[in-house]
């Protein structure tokens, strides 16, 4: 399903009828469009309203392609846009393995083909042999890695970033800033980042939207 | 599918809640006022209303009520107030937090009971202090339980509703600004408690307002702990009407509901008279704001407050204690500390008994807490669905049922299900307990359902997961710890029951509170000692098991502990 | 063809077991074999322990014996399950009531009568072991307070009152002899006497006591209330009772709510005399290691009052095979002697010793009726029950005068 291009067709919110931002643009398979804005200024509504779960407070018009398939009529479970927040949010309840075997999709069958895609997947992140391990007791860094791991594992469309470096100390920001971007290129996904820090952007070296100015 | 549910949620809770007390009222004011089609009375008329007003005692009755109402409440919410302010964000406070939260799982009756073998001239404490300190070889002739003003079952009152009260306050207390406040006020030259009177209590009141309305309700109408400590010559107004209730003859019917109109008037009357202390309550504190006064020197208010709080929690334990002793108690008399012969002979008689009433008990209280567990989270599903969560009149809903005097509207509900034939049965008894559990499991449950983050659904969507394995899969789990506490709660609250257990399941579906109660009656301490015991034991297995579960399935994972 | 006739005499059968209705006693092969597999709730007072503990047995002996399920439904106060058949009778609920067996007598045995809440033709004495009761020398059986029995209810216990002391705390030769002694005796003892809340029966019994032994005449309360000359009548008895509230425990403020309640005053030296409507309560309680050994029971020579209770059917009740054997199991002499062990209940018998064979004979005169316990010719004279109105009448009396501090 990658390998398709984003298509941002006259997206626009508002909250109670002032307009937020207004987008149209397409980004390519690889490419990184960022989104740049203070907080409060509602770029982050533009991820929601992508991936299906804008608050009913926010009105939007506009539609979302993803390739020729068009996503905004489809629910959110449908529309395979995977997501990273400032926060790794790795289920608590779940091992770390437990956490990306719940993101492999259903059509890949079979225990073994399973937990070898977990393997994979964690040594692509250097994590190998953390399958078992709590994810509470990982550092920071190793939780984030386990995040994108996760949503890469899902076999998304495209990747959508709220702010995903800004907790990070400032060295694990810019390992996990390329690491990100080299998985979404290898991955050949198009990627929305939503940020307020002019080094993510300038990392990033895709085209730029600046929202709330 | 199954996502249609939600939609159901609201309104089936709120049938719940407010169905059985439309109708119970209904069912007990047309009666008092001499309308009963069943008995072939449409004619209206006042003639019951009068009879009641000339009722020897009546007065007394009514005005003991309404006194209870009023003092036991004013008298926690000091008792509460005076400790989160000199306390609250304390390691102490905390401390004694956990000691007096437990109190609240110990239902009404089986408190009552610990107190009344406390204090009463030959209980615990006179016991202990005899002889050797009192010089009393037998008991003296003093009127302590049962007392004609009702002091020993307001007190009785006051133990429960504190760790009800403190419960609810510490809920409230994250939405207030606790430290930064204190912290400001101390600036200013403000002793804690001054501090926290001017800056903090008034939001933090308005938020627990309902909570303290329903103890006014409760207090006023309770059955129970008027029955094992309220005076008796009047009883209070509740007990009385129980008793007419139960009278053979049919016309009584009409006189008990004006009875229970009565009642209802009396805590209408309590409500009343607590929104114009309220007011006053107001009024002062602006005046003793505008003087300025910084009231510095509370250490010994504080310290007040702080023995009262441990002396609350070691009058229940204790009680608890000398009920678990007399269950075991061979011949025991006046002064003896402690039995002359230990037996377990109570229990082994009474074990076989127990049976049928244990499982009832069981029965009615999962049965009622898996079925509020349900309705509550299809309503805040439903909540997350509209994206409005529920205001101010839900919450009025959801208080319905602990603001309207239970014996007002039982009774009613009663006749409605004789007249149906759903008396007695199981399923009546489940729908009456549901209402009264809902409300409980509700406001345990919607708190962290509300503080989820929400963003862990928008994670699992873009994972290509459906909402229903989301939320069996993720947000179920995550919140497991939370459900099962609400269900405890919702348990204790099955268990305690006494009143629509005794209506409704009229005497035929027994719970070891009803019998429990009955036995009150005959005194014979070593039983009301097994019933009581196993009435505590009940709710706190309801806790362990919410406590040890999810510590035994997510040992591993630090994050799910907190 | 077979099927059909097959079919059509189940059908037959359903029709006459329809048309039977009733279980009628004079056939009890019948009544036996309805019986089986029926449950009956006994609405019975369930204050007591050691009765409750009685119940259990019996409901387990009728379980095997005769497939009856007996369910005790605990009451606190009889009136409770007679108002229960009457609000059934209001909701037209003719048959299936919820009330099989009550454990009853006078006031309310009266208005259930007089109501016709009663499973009628009377009953009770075509019961099989009803041939072992002693009608002859007791005659509280055929007449309940006054209210002719006529079969309704089955007898199933004894009652005198009888008072209890300890023995260790007061000297018997103290004791009083009569009411008018007690009312000297509490001047003399101020606080150590009081008697059960009424309506509690043992409490009412307490005042019926004082008024048959006050009244100028005693024949008038074995009739109905006479409102003209009520207060004349009952005078002496308040007039009493003014003078020995303040005397009482807790200066007649407060009052045990039942005679358990009172046992437990005496028990924790509260209270110095007690009494129970049982004479071999005081043994029980002290088999149970409720009261003291040193506890003694005494009465009045010139007599206290003496009654039968039994147990009845309600017209509607749902399983009235199953209440008839649950009765006539109640009236057994097995039953009866474990009723009247002190180690178990203490409740004396309603059956003439003399009728019994040897067997059943040699398990009463097995019973070790305890130290606490007079002998039947200790008992005194039997003082007759008045009248059901009267009880009514002096209990809201009572309640105006001392029941509400108005």
């Amino acid at each position: 399903m990658a390998d398709q291009q984003l298509f941002l067709d006259g997206v626009s919110i508002a909250l109670n009828g002032r307009v937020l931002l207004a987008v149209s643009h397409r980004v390519e398979v690889g490419e990184v469009l960022t989104v740049m804005g203070p907080s409060g200024s509602g770029k982050s509504t533009l991820l929601a309203y992508i991936g299906g779960f804008l608050d009913r407070a926010f009105s939007a018009t506009g539609k979302v392609f993803s390739g020729a398939e068009e996503l905004t009529v489809l629910p959110a479970e449908e529309r395979h846009a995977g997501i990273l927040f400032q926060d790794p949010l790795l289920f608590p309840h779940m091992s770390v393995g437990g956490n990306l075997l719940f993101a492999i999709p259903p059509s890949i069958k079979g225990r073994a083909a399973r937990s070898a895609l977990v393997q994979e997947a964690l040594e692509g992140v250097g994590l190998a042999g953390a399958a078992s391990r709590d994810p509470d007791t990982l550092s920071g860094g190793q939780k984030a890695r386990v995040a994108l791991a996760r949503v890469l594992l899902s076999a998304p469309r495209m990747l959508l970033l709220d702010e995903p470096f800004s907790k990070l100390d400032a060295e694990l920001r810019s390992q996990m800033r390329e690491l990100v971007f080299a998985k979404a290129r290898t991955s050949r996904l198009p990627v929305v980042l939503v940020t307020h820090d002019e080094a993510d952007a300038e990392a990033a070296g895709g085209p730029v939207i600046r929202v709330g100015q | 599918m199954c996502f249609m549910l939600p939609r159901l949620g609201p309104p089936l809770a709120i049938a719940v809640l407010a169905g059985p007390i439309l109708f119970g009222l209904a069912g007990t004011i047309l009666p008092a006022f001499g309308y009963l089609p069943a008995l072939g009375e449409t004619d209206f008329t006042l003639a019951h209303v009068e009879k009641l007003a000339v009722q020897p005692g009546i007065v007394m009755s009514g005005l003991i009520s309404l006194a209870a109402g009023l003092v036991t409440t004013a008298v926690s919410l000091g008792m509460v107030m005076l400790f989160v302010a000199g306390w609250a964000g304390t390691r102490i406070f905390s401390r004694i937090q956990h000691l007096v939260s437990p109190l609240l799982s110990v239902p009404h009756a089986a408190a009552a009971f610990g107190l009344a073998f406390l204090i009463a001239p030959s209980g615990m404490i006179a016991r202990i202090a005899s002889p050797w300190l009192t010089g009393w070889e037998r008991p003296p002739d003093l009127l302590i339980v049962n007392d004609p003003i009702g002091l020993s079952m307001m007190a009785g009152l006051i133990v429960k509703e504190i760790p009800f009260l403190l419960l609810i306050a510490l809920a409230a207390l994250p939405q207030v600004d606790l430290l930064r406040t204190r912290a400001l006020a101390a600036s200013l030259g403000y002793g804690r408690i001054a501090g926290f009177l001017h800056g903090v209590w008034p939001p933090l009141y308005r938020q627990m307002r309902l909570a303290v309305f329903a103890v006014v309700a409760f207090a006023t109408s309770v059955v129970d702990v008027a029955a094992i400590l309220g005076p008796t010559t009047p009883a209070p107004l509740a007990v009385r009407l129980v008793g007419w209730m139960n009278d053979p003859e049919l016309s009584m019917r009409f006189f008990a509901s004006a009875g229970a109109l009565l009642q209802l008037c009396v805590t209408a009357a309590a409500l009343l008279i607590w929104i114009a202390l309220e007011r006053l309550g107001a009024a002062m504190l602006r005046r003793l704001r505008r003087s300025g006064l910084r009231f510095r020197r509370d250490a010994w208010l504080r310290r007040a407050a702080i023995a009262a709080m441990v002396a609350v929690a070691i009058t229940v334990l204790a009680g608890l204690a000398a009920l678990a002793i007399w269950s075991f108690a061979g011949l025991w008399q006046f002064p003896g500390a402690l039995p002359e012969t230990f037996t377990a002979k109570t229990w082994m008689k009474t074990a076989p008994r127990l049976a049928a009433p244990l499982s009832v008990t069981l029965i009615v209280a999962a049965l009622s807490t898996a079925l509020a567990i349900a309705l509550t989270l299809l309503c805040l599903m439903r909540e997350n669905e509209t994206g409005r969560i529920a205001g101010r009149r839900a919450l009025l809903f959801l208080y319905l049922p602990l603001l309207v005097p239970q014996a007002a509207f039982l009774f009613g509900l009663q006749l409605l299900f004789v007249f149906t034939g759903g008396v007695a049965s199981l399923p009546a008894l489940v729908l009456a307990h549901l209402t009264f559990v809902m409300p409980y499991v509700f406001l345990s449950l919607s708190d962290p359902w509300r503080a989820y983050d929400r963003r862990y659904e928008a994670i699992a969507a873009g994972l290509g997961k459906s909402r229903s394995a989301t939320l069996l899969r993720v947000r179920l789990p995550m919140l497991s710890r939370a459900i099962l506490v609400a269900a405890a709660v919702g348990f204790a609250v099955s268990v305690g029951q006494y009143l629509p257990t005794v209506l409704i399941g009229a005497g035929r579906l027994e719970t070891i509170t009803t019998e429990a109660v009955a036995l009150a009656s005959g005194g014979n301490r070593r039983v009301i000692g097994v019933y009581a015991f196993l009435q505590m034991l009940l709710p706190a297995a309801g806790f362990a098991v919410a406590t040890l579960v999810p510590a035994l399935v997510f040992r591993n994972r630090r994050a799910m502990r907190v | 063809m077979k099927k059909l006739l097959v079919a059509a005499a189940a059908f037959a059968a359903m029709t006459l077991q329809a048309l039977a209705g009733e279980p009628d006693p004079e056939k009890w092969q019948e009544v036996l074999a309805d019986a089986r597999g029926e449950t009956v709730y006994f609405n019975a007072w369930g204050g007591a322990e050691n009765i409750n503990a009685y119940l259990e047995w019996a409901g387990q002996e009728l379980e095997k014996r005769y497939g009856v399920k007996l369910v005790h439904v605990k009451l606190d106060d009889t009136a409770n399950a007679v108002a229960k058949v009457v609000a059934e009778k209001a909701a037209g609920r003719g048959e299936g009531g919820t009330v099989d067996l009550i454990w009853i007598n006078g006031e309310n045995f009266s208005s259930m009568k007089r109501q016709q809440l009663l499973f009628s033709p009377g009953w009770a004495e075509k019961l099989p072991n009803w041939r072992f009761v002693d009608v002859e020398n007791k005659p509280t059986i055929r007449t309940d307070f006054t209210i002719p029995v006529e079969g309704l209810e089955s007898p199933w216990g004894m009652a005198k009152l009888v008072f209890f002391h300890d023995m260790a705390h007061t000297d018997p030769a103290s004791l009083p002899k009569s009411a008018q002694d007690l009312l000297a005796w509490a001047k003399q003892n101020p606080g150590r006497f009081t008697y059960p809340q009424p309506p509690d029966f043992t409490g009412s019994s307490f005042l019926k006591q004082v008024l048959s032994e006050l009244a100028a005449d005693r024949s008038v309360l074995l009739k109905p209330v006479n409102e003209a000359s009520f207060e004349k009548t009952v005078a002496p008895l308040f007039s009493y009772l003014d003078e020995l509230n303040p005397l009482l425990w807790r200066g007649g403020k407060a009052f045990p709510q039942n005679y358990p309640a009172m046992k437990q005053l005496l028990a924790d030296n509260e209270v110095d005399i007690i009494f129970a409507f049982n004479p071999s309560e005081a043994s029980s309680a002290i088999a149970n290691g409720e009261l003291p050994a040193t506890v003694r029971s005494f009465t009045f020579p010139g007599g206290t009052l003496a009654n039968t209770h039994f147990v009845a059917i309600p017209y509607n009740a749902a399983a009235k095979a199953g209440a008839l054997v649950a009765a006539d199991f109640l009236i057994s002499p097995e039953a009866q002697a474990r009723k009247q062990d002190p180690q178990v209940w203490g409740d004396p018998t309603v059956l003439a010793i003399s009728k019994l064979d040897a067997t059943d004979r040699a398990r009463f005169e097995a019973l070790d009726l305890g130290v606490a316990t007079l002998k039947p010719d200790e008992l005194g004279l039997a003082l007759d029950e008045p009248h059901p109105s009267w009880m009514d009448r002096i209990e809201t009396e009572w309640k105006r005068r001392y029941g509400a501090a108005n």
